[in-house]
């Protein structure tokens, strides 16, 4: 009898566990704060809490700035969350620090992973493991005033194809004053914005180089492509005058007040400029070499999974893994934020294919590249400085070039893990 | 009772010793400990001892870094101190609207450091956008690049520091000034004493006590300068080149941006000795000689 009322009383224990189990999982989500990222997930969240009634979704965010220490802090407490956002560029940082799991192979095997999703998805992969998805990436295009074109004499329907005509369009736009200075800008010339990685992934291959080598962990642009795609860039402020660094402080600024006729900018950049009402402008494909050579950067911020999820908290963590990485999320993303699906169906559609804007940087993902970088700041800084010490200081392209490469390579080799 | 006092005195004596000793010399300690490891915030540290100092007095960055920090405090504090004392003195005459002039060099002491730097930063710019360079277009004289130029980057931010933090000391030199017994004055003029000689010999020597604690007070502020030359370098922080990067944004970038807490904590550990000996020997050149 006793034993009975034991069992019973177990059995009823055991039960309302598994009750209370079913009733309420709940996992964190973290990403940085960003308005429409934000309003975004909560979007996705209610969906998924909709389909999914036994599982909550907390989403916490924190300032981009201190994103990266919170996680790492929380992760070593104990409070990681269990599915987090982070920029492909921090993944061998979080490997190493033990704070994400490689997607489980059952609900995210490779080479469904390869199949669907865009090449440079491979940014996530380390020794045959994916320790990430995206919702969705960015890639670069060229902005282009109208307005400006046409006072130019240019077709504003027909925008630059190759770096020559990329010239011969900006040096038709670019204005001066009677002292030489700059008043419109032929395109933004900004090394703080995108430019660097224009030079960096698409004009020294369009040069014939590469930028690196070993998964991008030995630089390789010291050599003839390098030097003449920093000739080239240097050039256009020097010899073809179509710009200036540095002109009204910042090139998307510069090409919002209308002073400027191209600048090439991100995906990310759409929000901002869709607010411009004084002119109509378009975007284009990132220009072709002579050969038709063409080359784009692509980012993105993945999600991945927390090491120390696991049970019932993993379970649901891959569902919402696997929903914030399906075509009706990529969807609800690219609407709210403006940011293209990461899978080839979601993205390659004929809507948005045929989409003036989205169009030119759909066409990008497709040959887009993405550098591993190891140390993004401090990098991105060395191609900033390794610019100004031709545009500022006088140096040879040469010399700078050199000094360049050998300081990357410094940075690259401390930072490895 | 006294016993009694003496609790009270000390009950109320821990909370901010507790405080200081959790949040100031704790981590302080614990920097000195941190700048002899390699740690970089995911890893456990490993003791790797004076590597960090080793690799910084080779890096040449820190150098340039450790000339640009020297050049703010050097150039910055004589400067803003003259200015500040100038104006004290003269503003201490004026009658006419003294409140309002007084609140006017305040202000930028109250405003945010982040705003101020922007603003400063449009000024800045190159035409068509740049007030500075309109005004020095309309009275002939060439365009100057300010911030986009290595040589005159560093001196631009410094104006905008000296400018944010002069009402300040305006306000503390106008409370020295006031100090000083109007009977000192009155029987300088009976003796016949003119108004130079009257600030060198009676002004100025009772005006030390103000004057040693704004240059230490502003000295220590130049060598932590950082909102400045952040908001207004942002595309290229300190640049360009590393021509206005102070020390203090070298810690942040090697903390925060790669990561290198180790090599952080031996910067701090640096910069913390220079405030330091900085401070002390302000104090002792500067001390009452009996």
């Amino acid at each position: 009898m006793r034993k009975a009322t034991l069992f019973a009383g177990l059995i009823a224990g055991f039960s309302t566990f598994a009750f209370n189990a079913a009733q309420a999982v709940e996992i964190e989500y973290w990403q940085y704060v960003f308005d429409t990222r934000v309003k975004a997930m909560d979007q996705l969240i209610a969906e998924f809490q909709k389909a999914n009634p036994d599982i909550t979704v907390k989403q916490v965010t924190f300032p981009y700035a201190d994103y990266q220490t919170r996680v790492i802090a929380a992760n070593m407490s104990g409070n990681a969350p269990d599915v987090m956002q982070l920029f492909y560029g921090w993944l061998d940082k979080f490997a190493a620090g033990g704070i994400l799991q490689p997607l489980p192979k059952d609900a995210f095997p490779a080479e469904k992973i390869e199949k669907d999703f865009f090449p440079i998805v491979s940014a996530m992969k380390r020794d045959g493991e994916y320790y990430g998805l995206p919702t969705a990436v960015r890639s670069l295009a060229l902005f282009y005033n109208k307005k400006l074109f046409t006072e130019a004499g240019l077709d504003p329907n027909n925008p630059p194809k190759t770096l020559d005509e990329f010239v011969d369009a900006a040096q038709k736009i670019a204005k001066h004053d009677n002292a030489g200075n700059i008043t419109v800008a032929g395109s933004t010339l900004d090394m703080g914005g995108q430019d660097h990685q224009w030079w960096r992934e698409v004009l020294i291959r369009q040069f014939g180089g590469e930028p690196y080598t070993d998964n991008d962990s030995k630089v390789a642009y010291n050599n003839e492509a390098g030097l003449k795609a920093l000739e080239f860039y240097t050039s256009l402020q020097m010899e073809k005058k179509i710009g200036q660094a540095g002109f009204m402080d910042e090139g998307q600024a510069a090409f919002r007040a209308g002073k400027a006729g191209m600048t090439i900018d991100g995906t990310f950049r759409l929000g901002s400029f869709r607010t411009i009402k004084d002119f109509e402008w378009g975007v284009t494909e990132l220009p072709a070499n002579a050969e038709g050579v063409r080359s784009n950067y692509a980012s993105y911020f993945a999600n991945g999974i927390s090491a120390k999820s696991s049970g019932e908290k993993l379970e649901a963590a891959k569902k919402f893994l696997t929903y914030i990485t399906s075509p009706e999320a990529m969807d609800i993303w690219l609407k709210t934020v403006g940011e293209l699906p990461a899978l080839r169906s979601a993205a390659l559609t004929d809507e948005n294919l045929k989409d003036p804007i989205y169009g030119p940087f759909l066409k990008g993902l497709e040959y887009a590249q993405t550098t591993l970088f190891k140390d993004e700041q401090a990098q991105r800084q060395n191609a900033i400085d390794m610019v100004n010490r031709v545009l500022l200081e006088g140096q040879s392209v040469k010399e700078s070039l050199e000094q360049a490469a050998e300081a990357e390579q410094e940075i690259i080799d401390a930072a490895q893990p | 009772m006294r016993t009694k006092r003496l609790l009270w005195v000390w009950g109320f004596l821990a909370v901010p010793i507790l405080f200081y000793t959790v949040i100031r010399f704790y981590p302080t300690f614990q920097a000195f400990y941190l700048s002899l490891t390699n740690w970089d915030l995911v890893r456990p540290p490993k003791l790797i001892w004076f590597a960090n100092y080793i690799k910084l007095f080779k890096d040449p960055q820190f150098w340039k870094v450790f000339k640009n920090t020297f050049l703010y405090l050097i150039v910055g504090t004589p400067i803003s101190l003259v200015l500040a004392f100038t104006i004290a003195y003269f503003l201490d005459r004026v009658r006419f609207m003294h409140n309002f002039i007084r609140a006017l060099y305040f202000l930028p002491f109250l405003t945010t450091a982040a705003a101020m730097a922007w603003v400063w930063r449009w000024f800045y710019q190159p035409p068509p956008i740049g007030i500075i360079n309109d005004v020095l277009g309309m009275i002939g004289i060439p365009q100057q690049p300010f911030i986009r130029s290595t040589d005159q980057a560093l001196y631009s931010i410094m104006v905008t520091a000296i400018w944010a933090g002069l009402g300040f000391q305006i306000i503390i030199f106008m409370a020295g000034l006031r100090a000083i017994p109007n009977t000192f004055y009155e029987a300088a003029r009976i003796d016949g004493l003119g108004e130079w000689a009257i600030l060198r010999k009676i002004t100025l020597p009772l005006l030390k006590p103000t004057t040693v604690f704004l240059v230490v007070f502003s000295s220590i502020g130049f060598l932590r300068i950082f909102d400045q030359v952040y908001n207004m370098t942002t595309n290229d922080p300190g640049g360009p080149l590393g021509s206005t990067k102070p020390l203090v944004l070298m810690i942040y970038q090697t903390a925060f941006n790669s990561y290198a807490m180790g090599y952080a904590a031996a910067q701090t550990v640096v910069l913390f000795t220079i405030l330091l000996i900085v401070s002390l020997l302000q104090l002792w050149i500067l001390r009452d000689k009996k």
